[in-house]
């Protein structure tokens, strides 16, 4: 298998659904049903991805950061 | 709220002191390769998060991810590979190496694999040319043969005479909570500011809970202000004309490649890093000479739906006599005939020459600070 080949695989759609997509990206910058649907599915996971919430910091973590930031004036 | 780290997490990859210690201590024992300036700035952002999801240099697989589809090999976008070349090495694939910036080691290196690459590929990717005459093509040439791909642990950062303005992403985030930010607009700088760059600033403000100026501590060439009076500029200019807590400033340390469209997304991404939600892009980012159209970068930000940082696109800013102030030319309906260009150049020159900028193109504030200083420009 090529190495093009391997970096991508088949998800299958349903035709009306492909022929829709088809019709809506006459004239538009996306060359290919596959290139709209990436750029859809890249969208949709990165919203998806922000309403995830996690901490980047501990509360431990950013006591020390606070005392650094006073010191340096950021904070009063 | 403030972005997510690029990639989802904020890597750290700072040697814990004991760790640090102990590799430190037994330095002989190691294979070694001194590395530039630039690298060990990359390091650094590495270590400190500034460059997530990265936790070394590229491997092949995301090395050549990046240079033909602006993504890593696990679809994230990244446009700027951020790379250790070698010109022989010295050691193996599954090696710990030490990596020394003269006689300083900077951080303890996990070979994971060594690679060769094609330079002109390479430049024609990213720089869009194979110009020796651009510099990040010059410097892509003088590259050495093999690349070097593995995770990294900071042992030592290169003295910083800027440390008290230097915040990592962890510092900014933490900043940006404790103002109550949830919305901050960040802008790369490596001049002093003028009533141009003011008037964009302020702009994109309007819309956001607060203000990030990240100027760029770099290589410089000769003319360039020098990094802490850029600082000073700054500071009298929040002091006299921004609302108090509306804006902050902290120094980034980095090596600009001048890869224009590609490069202004990686400059995106540093400052989602730092929690920034969006990015201030104007006429011609990370540009030299005349490789790249003024508004190409705009483009290029349309091929990342996911890029979790917004682009704010402001166009280049001029002064109106019949406007009365700075405009752009979307909302000026004036001949030329009224209009001033900012020219950094003939600012610069006026200042070399003792001669005051009018108002309406420098504060005068700012170009007291300036004139404060023996020399303001690196010679």
């Amino acid at each position: 298998m090529g190495d093009e080949e391997r970096k991508y695989t088949t998800v299958s759609i349903p035709k009306p659904l492909y022929e829709k997509i088809k019709k809506r990206i006459e004239g538009t910058g996306f060359t290919s049903v596959s290139d709209y649907v990436t750029y859809v599915l890249r969208e949709v996971l990165a919203s998806l991805e922000e309403e995830e919430k996690e901490e980047v910091f501990s509360e431990e973590e950013e006591e020390k950061v606070k005392e650094r930031l006073r010191a340096l004036g950021y904070l009063d | 709220m403030v972005s997510k780290p690029h990639g989802g997490k904020l890597i750290r990859r700072v040697a814990a002191p004991k760790t640090r210690e102990r590799i430190l201590s037994e330095q002989q024992e190691y294979p070694s390769a001194k590395i530039d300036h630039g690298r060990a700035i990359d390091l650094e952002n590495i270590a400190h998060g500034v460059y997530s999801p990265l936790k070394g240099f590229l491997t092949r697989d995301d090395f050549e991810s990046v240079l033909d589809h602006m993504r890593l090999s696990d679809d994230t976008p990244w446009t700027i590979p951020i790379v250790l070349d070698v010109e022989e090495p010295t050691f193996e694939e599954g090696d710990a190496i030490l990596l020394y910036y003269e006689d300083l080691p900077i951080a303890r290196m996990h070979v994971e694999e060594i690679y060769t690459y094609d330079k002109e590929y390479f430049a024609e990717k990213v720089f869009r040319t194979t110009d020796k005459a651009h510099p990040g093509v010059s410097k892509v040439y003088s590259m050495g043969n093999y690349l070097v791909g593995g995770e990294i642990e900071l042992l030592n950062e290169l003295p910083n005479p800027f440390a008290k303005y230097t915040l990592r992403p962890v510092e900014t985030r933490v900043l940006f909570k404790e103002r109550g930010w949830k919305t901050i607009v960040a802008f790369q700088t490596r001049n002093v500011p003028h009533t141009g760059h003011e008037y964009v600033q302020k702009a994109a403000l309007t819309f956001v809970d607060g203000l990030f100026i990240n100027p760029v501590l770099g290589k410089k060439k000769k003319g360039d202000y020098k990094d802490d009076v850029i600082i000073k500029a700054y500071e009298v200019l929040f002091e006299h004309y921004y609302p108090k807590n509306a804006a902050t400033l902290a120094t980034v340390r980095y090596e600009m490649r001048y890869a224009g469209p590609r490069e202004a997304i990686h400059h995106a991404i540093m400052r989602k890093n730092f929690g920034a939600t969006h990015f201030i892009v104007g006429r011609d980012h990370a540009g030299v000479g005349d490789y790249y159209g003024p508004y190409e970068a705009w483009d290029l930000f349309d091929e990342f739906p996911d890029l979790g940082i917004t682009p704010m696109f402001i166009r280049e800013a001029f002064y109106c006599r019949r406007c009365g102030g700075m405009v752009n030319a979307k909302i000026c309906p004036h001949d030329g005939e009224f209009h001033t260009k900012i020219s950094g150049t003939k600012l610069r020159k006026m200042i070399m020459n003792g001669e005051q900028p009018p108002e309406y193109l420098m504060r005068p504030e700012v170009y007291e600070v300036i004139k404060n200083f023996d020399n303001p420009f690196v010679e």
